[in-house]
């Protein structure tokens, strides 16, 4: 009953939404999902990644199609698009150093109001920031990201919506997978219920709204 | 050996027996193809894994086992693969022995800019400020000049990844170390001499009364 059609997610999804979509540099990012909003053209997004992935691979798509209005990503040096767009102010780059866009991210999904990091101290992440000293210690406050939707990607579910993944496609996933009203998971593989170790299972059933079968 | 070998060459020799190290994109890279193979270093990949091993080649290649800059890889048989606030908790947390970096500038008080230059290029810090700040010890590994223009400077020009973060310097012509003082010409290149490498410099630089060479 979580799964659904790929047709069927404009349901879920509209113009100006927060979109949070997993993966590094397209590994573990929902390919068939991205295509899907590319397809329909949906625009002004908010997206929240690790990076802007490569001009033909991942959320990088969606940037050549001009659908976002402003990304909070680590990195975008590998998608020129992203920088051209940027510089021209034809979208809006918020660069957060990917630990704290992880922890984040993290904050968003598990009710914590933040955290906080000594990274970026002395550099100009740490502008218009709070700065908290502990200890004679200075750390900067990063306050939690959350989203409308959540586009994750797992290589194995089972029916009910647990999640397994594969090699090096945890990376935001699990975390997405906890920080956003709607979760939908792209999954490569559907197993019955009770055939997955229950210890192998990163993202429980709770956390996942809908599934679409991908590759 | 050309001159990146040369820099790759020379700085695994940090590499200690047992040690944990994170190899940036690119030149830092190479550091891997120097390590004695009857040396015990775990790879940390901080898209999620320990235990990378080498670039996948033909049947090797898992779309799902991917390198930080995004290119399939093999890993040991005592990986572990996590997620991306375990990748940086790692990170963060101090459990990781030596990061190599590139860098655009570093300076003498051990200041590093390599994430973008203002209106021009714009790459983003991607995981490179919390490496830089979590890790034991900070290597720079870039060639010593930008076609005869010292990168070794008193003092960065561009915006910082770190503050007062880099252990150590290593380029084709020499090894420094960031003392209180300035910069501490531990070793040269076989190749040069002290006067060639302090015409090439920026930075106030003391020399080692254990000057060395390197091959």
């Amino acid at each position: 009953m979580k799964m659904i059609d790929v047709h069927t997610l404009d349901a879920h999804i509209k113009d100006g939404m927060t979109i949070m979509v997993g993966g590094f540099l397209g590994a573990g990012t929902p390919e068939m999902l991205v295509d899907y909003i590319v397809e329909k053209g949906y625009k002004d997004l908010t997206l929240i990644c690790n990076d802007t992935a490569f001009p033909d691979k991942g959320v990088g798509k969606l940037v050549v199609a001009k659908q976002i209005g402003k990304a909070i990503v680590s990195h975008i040096g590998t998608n020129p698009e992203t920088g051209r767009q940027m510089m021209a102010e034809e979208m809006e780059v918020e660069l957060v150093p990917q630990g704290s866009l992880a922890e984040k991210v993290r904050c968003g999904g598990v009710g914590l109001g933040g955290i906080l990091t000594p990274t970026g101290i002395g550099t100009e992440v740490e502008a218009d920031k709070t700065v908290v000293e502990v200890n004679g210690e200075k750390f900067i406050l990063e306050q939690p990201l959350h989203a409308d939707l959540a586009l994750i990607y797992a290589s194995t579910a089972d029916e009910k919506g647990n999640l397994v993944y594969e090699g090096s496609t945890k990376n935001f996933n699990p975390l997405m997978a906890m920080a956003a009203d709607t979760v939908i998971a792209e999954v490569g593989e559907v197993v019955p219920v009770g055939t997955l170790n229950p210890d192998s299972i990163l993202t429980p059933h709770i956390l996942v709204d809908y599934m679409v079968k991908g590759a | 050996m050309n001159a990146k070998e040369i820099i790759a060459n020379r700085i695994a020799k940090e590499v200690e027996d047992g040690s944990v190290v994170n190899l940036g994109i690119g030149l830092p890279t190479m550091v891997a193809n120097y390590i004695p193979d009857d040396m015990d270093v775990t790879l940390h990949s901080e898209n999620g894994f320990i235990g990378l091993d080498k670039v996948a080649t033909g049947d090797e290649i898992n779309p799902n086992i991917t390198n930080a800059g995004g290119q399939p890889v093999t890993v040991k048989s005592s990986a572990v693969f996590f997620d991306s606030a375990m990748s940086f908790a790692l990170i963060r947390g101090g459990h990781i022995d030596i990061t190599v970096l590139g860098a655009l500038e570093v300076d003498q008080k051990g200041n590093l800019a390599n994430y973008m230059v203002p209106g021009k290029m714009v790459p983003g810090m991607g995981g490179a400020m919390d490496l830089v700040t979590g890790a034991k010890k900070v290597i720079v590994a870039m060639m010593h000049t930008a076609k005869g223009t010292p990168k070794i400077l008193k003092e960065c020009t561009l915006p910082l990844t770190g503050k007062q973060v880099v252990d150590l310097i290593i380029t084709e012509l020499a090894v420094f170390k960031v003392v209180a003082d300035g910069l501490l010409l531990q070793e040269i290149h076989e190749s040069t001499t002290v006067e060639n490498v302090l015409e090439l410099t920026g930075a106030d630089v003391i020399v080692s009364d254990t000057l060395a060479t390197f091959a």
